[in-house]
């Protein structure tokens, strides 16, 4: 039957007359959309398309504003609007529109509306919220296709904070007697399953009724959510599992209505759903896959109908089978049936045969061997998928007797694919490796590929491949000690030969393999002079096509090799020319290596031959600078800060400061000397201290505050006595595996302030985030579902491959070493300096607050000071302006701010903005921001010109879930400024208040006015100032949480910093840590609610991780973060 | 998981498409240009399935137009591709005869969108019973005519 529709398609004119007949609908051909599709038929070029659109948007928008388009025009109007989106073309003024016609239009119209909503907008656009109340009043109507239309828009979008206002709807929807709003129901939880987890939770017994619905179009949908919830944590369901076995037995047995066919196969899609339930179920599980096997062997026997379908549902089982706990038996049928879709004539049969024998394979390579005629004709398919695919299966069969031809093969294949760099170009240059160290059939073979392998994979490989290759070839892979050096020496032969030939077409990664390489092993090989590596080295060192990175690497192992007689010579002329090189750290890496070569002394301490790999021991919190610091900063130097810090201090300078210099503190506070690395006290002791020395700055000299950190000169000598030899070590090891940046670290840390970092806080920083992230690596592992012994080995060579060679190596590290220091560095001074800052970090924002906002010691701090810094023109001021009577001459925000009694002035607040008003009295309101609450400000002024004065008034707030009471009333003539405390108990994103004023203007006639106004959850929330072994804790006795992706920051920079700085400015959080690419921040929830995220980077993504002992905090602060990030 | 569904004609031209996963609308026309070349380039008899940056594509064409949906690795290729033939049997069914293919898509472009909108969702497979599928649309049709 297929067939023959699609040859009567085939025999029909594609598109040839578009005349009046052919719009064969209830569409005239002259109507406007006739128009538009009709040119949008003709265009033949994309400026003819970018004229037409333009002129069609200019038209639609002139007819939506129009006040005479009745609803039947605004969905023809929708309609022409989705073809410009749909072309590319943003029609978002009519995304309004559209939200109108879902309102009023009734049947079709209406449905229309939904549509273009839905296909307009995303799931965190602004107007989706006006969508809320159509929602709400479609599933209240009594009209069922009404009903079913809002279940549908919702189960595609829906604003995730609103949900809880339509939930009750949409649950009594379950027990609707039709089935279609049963079902679309079940498909709209679903949908709230997936964007909010935490709102459905206590309808899990719900889903429950759903499955066992009568009708089977319910329960289908109900196996959305049980896929869904199964894949998140299969154990707590197991005992469905009969259930679900049973309805498999049914539908196969064909105990379902006919209309649930497709081409007389009964329900194929819930078949493969099931399927695929099943198989999450029986994983790893014996007792469960016993009770599966005989429907599962039912489905391989019924599906012997030759369709497409049946095929489909086939591969599912055959996967099934293999995934759940293996029974001989059905493995064996299995593996049969597979036979038949590798045979196939039909190409899309035999990619699908294909893919099922990869998984086939992995339990028994053997199985491959039936199929082997077929899999190399595969081989050399003209279909270059088929092909891939054929490489995928063998990848997974092979072993040592047969590795050398597979390579080779897949070699061929990565030659002809080269031209085209994709992803799966990437995973098999991934997988090159893993093949060859595990079953590599000798050494000469494994390095000659490998050279291939880096010659074909270029610049896009992996950085995780070299880093992996040079592993082995440090550490070795298991074998006799005599072997490996061989695979070494055979290793440095076949450079050697490469760098005497031309070497402009290798790679920089390739390069950079082989400087490391010549430079750790070439002395193994017998009678080669260094000298000779040396001239090659610095031969290569002069190509034009090398890379300033893979120039590092080559210094370093000039810098190995430097000790032999003449190399030395050599070693000075390359010096020489790059010790005034551009790049500093090339620069740096010059000087080492000129003093490594004139001193072979120290050369044999530093770079011993052959030491193992592991024998390096890295302080990675540089504390052996610490003396050295010390001494700086006692001769004068200025203490280290870090670049964000410094930015930020020139920015201050260029704001007059009008406070008076603050008093320099007591020296008695240094008594606690920041070096007492023991003492639990010590961050925040520290940090009180540094965060001072932005104050100190302005009023005191430099000197002083030196002074201060470093204390009692009897502390610093005793430490000095032990870190003496470290600091004579490290002045002897500049060329130690981190050279190049611990060169430059230096440089910076001359001036630098490094001694705070305590080594406990990090193991415990460290260990923390070890729990909460997963490492990363995965990425060789394209398909990582695999169970076989073999590949598993191959994940855990994956996994660590990072670790070894980036300690060992000089530069293979690079990147890696780099962003590790850079994050100390940042720890350091984040910690040192600004962990209690807030205040001063926050001062520069520009948001809704334009005050700086404080956390801790208001009075001194330099640059807070009333009048400054807001002064900015902005609408509700103007508006102000423009309702304030001429008489009264301009009431402005400043001078509406001079009414503001001291204790408020101090603080940090909103703008003011008017509220409401009648003819004798105006009010405005402003949020000021209290450490421990939000003060709503209410200004009320006098707008009678004629001076009369109220006789009383009683003002009167009423706020769903704020707590509030009225502080003080200031009468006064004509202004007069009143605050409310205000706390948030339970988290909303938003919430209104309202209240009203009660004055008397003429004696005894009282009247009222009433004012609105909203707030939002980030007025309440401040930093929250803890330790990261607080937060530790705390972290732990949490119990909602909430995850999220969300955007980041792409910017100059550290994205992890730039989001999380981005976050703290406008939210108001506390950032506790950053380590590496993760970062934890805290904040609180007025009064004193925390809220704690965990942020890594992931993907291209943050991935934040928010808990809190509040229900509904994470999710309203989730919103927040979102909102803040799509706005940057 | 579904992420797209798109229907175009031999020239590369969109009639119809539809996004299950958030794609800016600037970035949309590059995409489907690209996924349409990666298409168009195919063979008669290579296999209907091709592997575009981090997702795979199921093609399946009929006369002049293609209907290309993109998929996850976890979704199974060929019950993607009877999807597909579905969807276009109950166009079938709904526009009793069919004048032009692609004409037809053009000129109901609302009620194609809404069909499509009834069998996936959230880029699942919700429903491919036919008679279920048209359901709501035919008691709008009725509505409309009385």
């Amino acid at each position: 039957m297929s067939d023959v529709v699609e040859k009567t398609l085939t025999a029909l004119p594609s598109l040839l007359s578009l005349d009046s007949q052919s719009g064969a609908g209830k569409l005239s051909s002259t109507s406007k959309l006739g128009g538009l599709i009709r040119s949008i038929t003709e265009l033949t070029s994309k400026h003819e398309e970018e004229k037409l659109i333009n002129r069609e948007l200019a038209a639609i928008k002139e007819q939506v504003s129009s006040p005479n388009t009745s609803m039947r025009q605004m969905k023809e109007i929708m309609v022409r609007a989705i073809y410009c989106e749909m072309l590319g073309y943003e029609a978002s003024f009519s995304y309004i529109h559209a939200i109108k016609l879902a309102q009023q239009g009734s049947a079709i119209e209406k449905r229309v509306g939904y549509l273009a909503v839905s296909l307009f907008l995303n799931e965190s656009h602004d107007l989706l919220l006006l969508l809320v109340n159509t929602v709400l009043k479609d599933l209240q109507s009594t009209n069922l296709i009404e009903v079913c239309m809002a279940l549908t828009v919702v189960s595609q979008l829906f604003p995730k904070d609103m949900i809880p206002a339509i939930l009750p709807l949409v649950e009594e929807k379950l027990t609707n007697p039709k089935e279609i709003i049963r079902r679309k129901a079940v498909l709209a939880l679903h949908k709230f399953y997936l964007i909010a987890p935490n709102q459905v939770q206590h309808i899990h017994s719900k889903f429950r009724k759903a499955l066992c619905d009568k009708d089977p179009g319910v329960m289908t949908a109900s196996l959305h959510i049980y896929l869904q919830l199964i894949k998140e944590n299969p154990d707590s369901y197991k005992d469905l599992t009969g259930s679900f076995v049973a309805i498999l037995r049914q539908v196969v047995g064909g105990k379902l209505p006919v209309d649930f066919n497709y081409h007389n196969v009964p329900a194929p899609w819930l078949q493969i759903q099931l399927l695929r339930i099943l198989s999450l179920l029986g994983k790893d599980d014996q007792s469960t896959s016993e009770l599966m096997y005989e429907v599962l062997d039912e489905s391989l026997r019924r599906a012997e109908m030759n369709h497409n379908i049946t095929y489909a549902i086939l591969y599912e089982c055959v996967k099934a089978i293999y995934t759940i706990y293996p029974k001989s038996e059905l493995l064996e049928k299995a593996a049969k049936c597979i036979g038949n879709f590798v045979v196939s004539p039909k190409i899309n049969l035999k990619y699908l045969g294909l893919k099922a024998l990869t998984y086939v394979v992995q339990q028994d390579a053997s199985l491959a061997l039936q199929h082997q005629m077929t899999i190399i004709e595969c081989l050399d398919h003209s279909d270059s998928i088929i092909k891939r695919e054929t490489l995928e299966v063998l990848f997974r069969i092979t072993n040592v007797k047969n590795v050398a031809v597979i390579v080779e093969k897949m070699l061929d294949f990565l030659k002809n694919v080269f031209m085209e760099p994709d992803i799966l170009f990437l995973l098999y240059v991934g997988c090159f490796p893993l093949l060859s160290d595990t079953y590599s059939p000798n050494n000469e073979w494994f390095i000659q590929t490998m050279n291939v392998v880096f010659s074909l994979g270029g610049e896009l490989m992996h950085p995780d491949i070299p880093n992996n290759f040079l592993r082995l070839l440090a550490q070795g892979f298991g074998s006799e000690e005599e072997e490996q050096q061989q695979l070494r020496v055979f290793a440095v032969d076949s450079y050697l030969t490469l760098l005497e030939s031309d070497t402009a077409h290798l790679p920089q990664r390739f390069l950079q393999v082989i400087s490391w390489a010549l430079g750790e092993f070439s002395y193994l090989k017998d009678g080669l002079e260094p000298c000779k590596v040396t001239k090659l080295l610095a031969k290569l060192l002069d190509e034009r096509n090398v890379t300033s990175e893979s120039r590092s690497w080559i210094l370093s192992a000039m810098a190995k090799l430097s000790a032999g007689p003449g190399a030395a010579a050599l070693a000075l002329q390359v010096s020489e020319r790059y010790s005034s090189s551009l790049d500093t750290v090339l620069r740096q890496q010059a000087l080492e290596l000129l003093h490594l070569s004139q001193d072979p002394e120290l050369h044999a301490r530093v770079l011993p031959h052959g030491a193992a790999w592991d024998s390096f021991e890295v302080d990675s919190s540089l504390s052996f600078l610490d003396s050295f610091v010390s001494e700086a900063l006692s001769q004068g130097a200025a203490p280290y800060k870090a670049p964000h810090q410094r930015q930020e201090e020139l920015r201050q300078e260029k704001a007059l400061s009008l406070e008076p210099y603050s008093i320099s503190l007591p020296v008695s506070l240094s008594s606690c000397s920041i070096t007492d690395r023991q003492s639990p006290t010590l961050l925040s002791m520290s940090s009180s201290l540094s965060g001072n020395s932005n104050e100190l700055k302005a009023g005191t000299l430099k000197l002083e505050g030196v002074k201060r950190v470093w204390g009692k000169e009897g502390y610093l000598h005793q430490q000095d006595a032990v870190e003496e030899a470290a600091q004579v070590e490290e002045a002897a090891t500049p060329a130690l595996p981190l050279s190049p940046q611990q060169g430059g670290a230096e440089s910076q840390q001359t001036h630098g302030d490094l001694t705070v970092v305590e080594q406990e806080k990090q193991k415990l920083a460290s260990s923390l985030f070890v729990g909460l992230g997963s490492q990363n690596s995965t990425f060789l592992m394209g398909k990582s579902d695999s169970t076989s012994q073999q590949f598993r080995r191959k994940t855990r060579a994956a996994d660590s491959t990072s670790s070894g060679v980036s300690e060992r190596s000089s530069s293979s590290s690079h990147s890696s070493c780099s962003d590790f220091l850079h994050n100390n560095l940042l720890e350091d001074s984040q910690n040192s300096l600004n962990t209690q800052k807030i205040g001063v970090s926050n001062g520069t924002h520009e948001g809704p607050v334009t005050q700086s906002f404080q956390t801790t010691s208001k009075e001194t701090s330099p640059f807070l000071d009333a009048g400054m810094v807001l002064v900015q023109p902005c609408s509700p001021q103007t508006e102000l302006r423009d309702f304030v009577q001429p008489g009264s001459s301009g009431i402005t925000q400043t001078s509406l701010r001079s009414q503001f009694p001291p204790e408020l002035s101090q603080l940090p607040h909103s703008d003011i903005s008017l509220l409401s008003s009648d003819h004798s009295l105006s009010l405005s309101a402003c949020r000021a921001y209290r450490d421990d609450a939000l003060l709503f400000v209410i200004i009320l002024s006098n707008l009678k010109c004629c001076g009369s004065i109220f006789e009383t008034f009683s003002t009167l707030i009423q706020v769903a879930s704020l707590r509030g009471n009225a502080l003080e009333n200031l009468p006064a003539h004509s202004m007069s400024v009143c605050w409310y405390a205000l706390l948030m108990e339970e988290p909303h994103t938003q919430v209104t208040v309202a209240g009203s004023v009660s004055y008397r203007a003429v004696p005894g006639h009282t009247q009222t006015l009433q004012f609105t106004d909203k707030l939002f959850l980030t007025d309440f929330i401040r930093p929250l100032t803890l330790s990261t072994e607080e937060y530790g804790k705390l972290w732990l006795s949490f119990s909602q949480d909430v995850r999220q992706n969300l955007k980041l920051i792409q910017g100059e920079g550290d994205p992890l910093r730039a989001t999380l700085s981005a976050l703290k400015e406008q939210l108001q959080l506390h950032i506790v840590d950053i380590i590496g690419s993760e970062g934890i921040v805290a904040c609180r929830l007025l009064p004193d609610s925390p809220c704690l995220l965990h942020c890594r980077i992931h993907g291209g993504s943050l991935a934040v991780w928010l808990r809190s002992p509040l229900l509904s905090l994470p999710d309203c602060l989730l919103y927040y973060c979102q909102k803040t990030l799509e706005e940057c | 998981m579904i992420k797209f569904f798109l229907m175009v004609n031999k020239q590369g031209q969109t009639r119809l498409s539809r996004y299950y996963e958030q794609v800016d609308l600037g970035k949309r026309p590059a995409l489907e240009a690209d996924v349409v070349r990666s298409c168009l380039s195919r063979h008669k008899d290579e296999c209907s399935f091709v592997e575009h940056k981090d997702y795979k594509l199921v093609f399946r064409q009929y006369a002049g137009l293609f209907i290309v949906v993109g998929i996850t690795d976890t979704e199974n290729e060929l019950s993607i591709y009877e999807l597909v033939h579905n969807f276009v049997e109950i166009l079938d069914k709904y526009f009793s005869r069919v004048v032009s293919a692609e004409a037809q898509i053009m000129f109901n472009l609302d009620r194609v969108h809404l069909i499509l909108d009834e069998m996936i969702l959230n880029g699942h497979v919700a429903e491919t019973n036919k008679t279920r599928i048209l359901a709501p649309l035919m008691v709008l049709d009725k509505l409309a005519e009385g």
